[in-house]
């Protein structure tokens, strides 16, 4: 077993550690942390295979950005644990059976050779040919249409986000202290005059 | 490197570009647009939509083009689904706009901006030849529609029912994205076009890919709402705020009817005798459970749900009987009876919900059955329309829908599935007593209610339009029929 | 050098190799953290002159082991959990604040050849690894069970992913004019120019042509390492001390050397990006890594001016800041200069 191999096994092991901490864990934002663990890993096997920009993009956008606020959101939370439980036994049978589905069906992909077979024409990476500047290219080339695809999807999400949460601009009071200095006494006190009263 | 790289073609993309132009534009002018009503904007969106249409009609040609590195295709099926997606979306807009004027929570400039982005994820979907875009079209479409759900800010019911489709549609999209991946293991390429040619040449590992056509077909029935994967509809259709829901029901089954006939026919066609085993439970399952469990609907959104899941059901039979037994003769006949079908339920649907639109007040949603109740009585005219609409989804000759089942049924019993063509009339003959309950609710009961139908000349004039169009289609099919075979004729190669 | 690697690979045959790279990082991070320690020293003493005070000036010349001292001091301080803490968290928390800080430094070139990892993107990866500092901030903030730390956290979050976006998009410009994502070529990128040919050389430096996304791209930073007049995070006039407020002795210690050697970190690549690295001003005299110290030098300076100068923001005004201010500002720039170089007045041939 050469040395990346060795760490093949061992960033994969800790993946699914990683990985099955995410469903297990009790505090959620236990989980949370074996989430962004997990993506670590995979960040450092998507660099095992030379993909250096994927895995530092996913460094950046999922740990850096999208669970920061992911965790600020379930640290918030106040959930009750055995409240969430309650259906567990109920719904296992269906769960069970869809988890047994998934697992021999991994496992006839695994043990079905074909991966091998049709598609070895993987394209070579040149020695020095920098990821980034490949995946910008065919970005802005081949793939050019769903790029544009995907940045009008955050736009719905933008919108719809907007949509749903804003509620108007807040009335706020505040004094504006240029118009405190331009008031004139006449601004403020009106001399009225009037007949006087008779009491009565 | 990419020096060779030839700029794709616009052209063909020409009515999505538009309409993502305008989208933008409208957005902006609605921020100045300051009038409760967004007449302007309203008035935009309606024209873009126009705009688009005028486009496709005039980019339209018999041939099949493929543009932006084979990811966009555009071809006769994609013109005349396009078009339609345009007509139901406007007509869904006309038929909204006094009811979500009279919701205060509502708000209405993204109302229309969101609706024109999902006409976009809709166009996406039609036009799509590659698993990436097919699927950007659709989490498009579905985006907005899960916004446009929970629009009503204030109805916890609204909230709840955009929950719901909200995580079952990720669900969904989960499935099919799993089972793309899947097939894209299978044969080394996304293109739809490319993995049917490859499917075709090489000899390719089944168990893999049978198992990533049974999570697309997972995930296109999520989509579909066919059973048993319809647990959404009938929350998301009584939840949702009616306008929405005529929106939900219309145009996007015109595009989920584009992607079933993208990904099984055109990319999966060698596989038909794996997918349509499982079209067939889907298909049955959904006349059978959508037909009697809309019988005990009293709610005529979540009756029109259960119809709409026996609709799709029904549909499915279309899609099934392609291909018997790598027989392809009658492919194009059943397939342009799926696509009449669809066509037909989309009008019918649309008239269904405009006419329930048309009852509803500012506080009142009309959407119970016993608020039909005489409506002879207190409209003569649009008790006739709702008539024709109810008629024409039981299959009753001669409105539309008979032509419609009709047709599908003709390609079933041609593609020797008779058992199948005789369960599919005996779930119409169930789903027939609901339809005519409301016939006779309208017709044989007293009104609870008194007050005459109010709403603005036009949108009256436009709902009877659609009801007689209806009728009319049903005395004159021909036309549209033989549409539909055109364009697919042209389309499937 | 050659008779060095002999004799290592002599004693440790093939793991040689790695025990050079360990030497390395250890030639690294020791002169840092001796940095970081005369760093606070600095900030005592110039914040003290600039308040007409003197500063530390009792253990040692000039007070000169007076960071020597406090280290000392709070190696042997009592670590107190508190009780409600979450253990693992609350320990872990400040050695995530610090390993970010650390690593980023791996590729961090100090001339074209010193470096430790001449990696592609190093760029990249230096706003990946600084992107996860937040962490240290956050889950210190929760494992407390404090709602001052709790506070303090979630100010720091929010701040930081959001000046974040700012400073993507200024690194971004810096990217597309040298056409590059190594830190090495970014540097060589600002050596030329019209500047350059006629001998002055720190006017074609990158910080001339994008000076607004310069100062963008150091004050996000200053916001970045919560550093005043950025430091809500802390805020001990309002939540106490923040997300540190239940933290004592050595784990204290720790988030002190890791706000300090982020500010060396910031420094210096506000150097590299903009100032020309270890560039010398003047064609005249020769490049080295004496002129990159003297950068980050003035740069750090910043910091502490700022410290002396500014009062804390509130939190609101940060936000709006980062939002409405610097993000339009980086990306109207994105496409200034995009259009600059499409356009014949393109200077970065």
């Amino acid at each position: 077993m050469d040395f990346k191999t060795t760490v093949f096994f061992f960033l994969s092991a800790i993946l699914i550690f990683a990985g099955l901490r995410v469903i297990t864990a009790r505090n959620p934002v236990h989980a949370v942390l074996h989430l962004i663990l997990a993506f670590f890993t995979s960040a450092g096997l998507w660099l095992l295979l030379q993909a250096e920009f994927l895995a530092m993009v996913l460094v950046m956008v999922y740990i850096g950005a999208v669970m920061v606020l992911f965790l600020f959101v379930v640290m918030m939370l106040d959930i009750n644990l055995d409240q969430l439980r309650q259906g567990f036994w109920k719904y296992l049978p269906l769960g069970a059976v869809i988890g047994i589905l998934i697992a021999i069906e991994m496992g006839m992909v695994l043990g079905s050779r074909y991966f091998q077979v049709l598609d070895s024409e993987v394209p070579g990476v040149a020695a020095n040919a920098s990821n980034t500047r490949e995946l910008g290219a065919l970005l802005s080339t081949d793939y050019v249409y769903p790029f544009e695809l995907a940045a009008v999807v955050l736009l719905v999400a933008i919108v719809a986000a907007v949509a749903l949460t804003f509620r108007g601009p807040k009335k706020t009071r505040y004094t504006d202290p240029a118009a405190q200095i331009r008031v004139k006494a006449a601004d403020r006190v009106r001399v009225v005059k009037m007949p006087v009263e008779k009491q009565d | 490197m990419f020096n060779d790289f030839v700029a794709p073609s616009l052209y063909p993309a020409a009515p999505e570009i538009f309409l993502l132009f305008m989208a933008c534009v409208i957005l902006l002018v609605d921020l100045g647009v300051k009038s409760p009503r967004r007449t302007l904007t309203f008035v935009l969106t309606q024209l873009t939509l126009l705009g688009c249409a005028a486009i496709t009609l005039l980019t339209s040609n018999t041939e099949v083009v493929y543009t932006f590195s084979g990811m966009f295709v555009d071809d006769m099926m994609a013109d005349l689904l396009k078009l339609l997606v345009y007509g139901a979306v406007m007509l869904a807009l006309f038929y909204s706009r006094e009811y979500i004027q009279d919701r205060q929570a509502i708000p209405k400039g993204e109302y229309f901006v969101l609706a024109l982005l999902a006409t976009l994820g809709m166009l996406v979907m039609i036009s799509a030849n590659h698993f990436l875009t097919l699927y950007l079209g659709l989490e498009m479409m579905s985006l907005s529609l899960y916004a446009m759900v929970a629009l009503n800010r204030e109805s916890a019911i609204s909230t709840e029912a955009a929950m719901k489709y909200f995580i079952l549609g990720a669900l969904a999209s989960g499935l099919l994205l799993y089972g793309m991946s899947m097939i894209y293991g299978a044969t080394g390429s996304l293109e739809i076009t490319e993995v049917g040619e490859r499917l075709y040449t090489y000899s390719v590992d089944k168990s893999v890919l049978v198992f990533g056509i049974v999570f697309l077909v997972a995930g296109l029935a999520f989509k579909l709402g066919v059973v048993p994967f319809h647990m959404w509809v009938p929350d998301v259709y009584h939840g949702a705020p009616t306008s929405v829901t005529l929106f939900i029901a219309a145009a996007p089954k015109l595009a989920a009817f584009a992607i079933v006939m993208r990904l099984l026919v055109s990319g999966l066609i060698t596989q038909a005798a794996d997918w349509q085993g499982m079209l067939i439970v889907l298909s049955v399952l959904s006349m059978g459970i959508g037909n009697l469990v809309a019988i005990a609907q009293t709610n005529i959104k979540r009756m029109l749900a259960y119809s709409a899941i026996s609709h799709m059901g029904f549909m499915l039979l279309g899609i099934v009987t392609g291909v018997v037994g790598g027989d392809a003769r009658f492919a194009l006949n059943a397939y342009s009876s799926a696509m009449f079908y669809v066509v037909t339920y989309v009008l019918t649907t649309l008239a269904g919900f405009g006419l329930i639109m048309m009852l509803t007040r500012a506080g009142f949603e009309s959407d119970e059955l016993d608020d039909f109740k005489g409506l002879n009585k207190r409209s003569p005219w649009f008790a006739a329309m709702m008539m024709f609409v109810m008629l024409s989804m039981a299959g009753i000759p001669f409105f539309v829908g008979f032509f419609a089942k009709f047709s599908v049924l003709q390609a079933v019993v041609a593609a020797g599935y008779y058992w199948l063509a005789v369960a599919a009339v005996l779930f119409s003959l169930v789903g027939a007593f609901y339809y005519l309950r409301v016939v006779k609710l309208m017709y044989f009961d007293e009104p609870k209610i008194q007050e005459p139908i109010e709403g603005p000349l036009f949108i009256k004039v436009l709902v009877s339009a659609n009801g007689l169009a209806v009728a009319a289609l049903g005395l004159f099919p021909q036309f549209l029929m033989s549409l539909c075979a055109y364009a697919l004729m042209r389309s499937l190669t | 050098m050659d008779t060095l690697m002999q004799f290592g690979t002599g004693v440790f045959g093939t793991a040689w190799p790695a025990v050079w790279t360990l030497i390395k990082i250890v030639l690294i991070v020791a002169p840092l953290m001796l940095g970081v320690a005369y760093l606070t020293y600095a900030e005592r003493k110039v914040i003290g002159y600039m308040q007409v005070r003197i500063g530390p000036n009792r253990v040692g010349p000039l007070g000169l082991l007076q960071p020597i001292a406090d280290g000392v001091k709070l190696l042997l301080k009592e670590i107190v959990v508190p009780s409600g803490a979450n253990r693992f968290l609350f320990v872990i928390a400040p050695m995530l604040s610090l390993a970010p800080a650390l690593a980023a430094w791996a590729v961090v070139p100090f001339t074209d050849t010193l470096v430790l990892a001449d990696i592609d993107a190093s760029l990249l990866y230096i706003l990946a690894i600084g992107s996860m500092g937040v962490y240290g901030v956050v889950l210190a903030g929760w494992a407390s069970n404090s709602k001052y730390a709790f506070l303090g956290a979630m100010r720091a979050a929010a701040q930081i992913v959001s000046y974040e976006i700012a400073m993507g998009f200024a690194l971004v410009v810096v990217l597309m004019v040298s056409g590059s994502l190594n830190l090495v070529d970014i540097v060589q990128s600002q050596q030329k120019g019209t500047f350059a040919d006629m001998g002055l050389n720190f006017l074609s430096w990158n910080w001339l042509p994008l000076l607004p996304l310069f100062v963008v791209y150091f004050i996000s930073g200053v916001a970045e390492t919560n550093r005043a007049p950025f430091d809500v995070a802390e805020g001990e006039s309002e939540i106490v001390a923040g997300f540190h407020v239940d933290y004592s002795g050595m784990a204290f210690a720790v988030f002190f050397l890791a706000e300090y050697a982020e500010m060396i970190l910031i420094a210096t690549l506000t150097s590299l990006l903009f100032l020309g690295g270890w560039s010398s001003p003047v064609a005249f005299l020769p490049d080295g890594i004496v002129w990159l110290l003297a950068k980050i030098c003035f740069m750090l300076l910043f910091f502490l001016w700022f410290r002396a100068t500014f009062p804390r923001y509130r939190y609101d005004h940060i936000m709006r800041l980062g939002w409405k201010v610097f993000i339009p500002l980086t990306v109207v720039w994105l496409f200034v200069v995009g259009i600059w170089m499409m356009s014949p007045l393109n200077i970065w041939k």
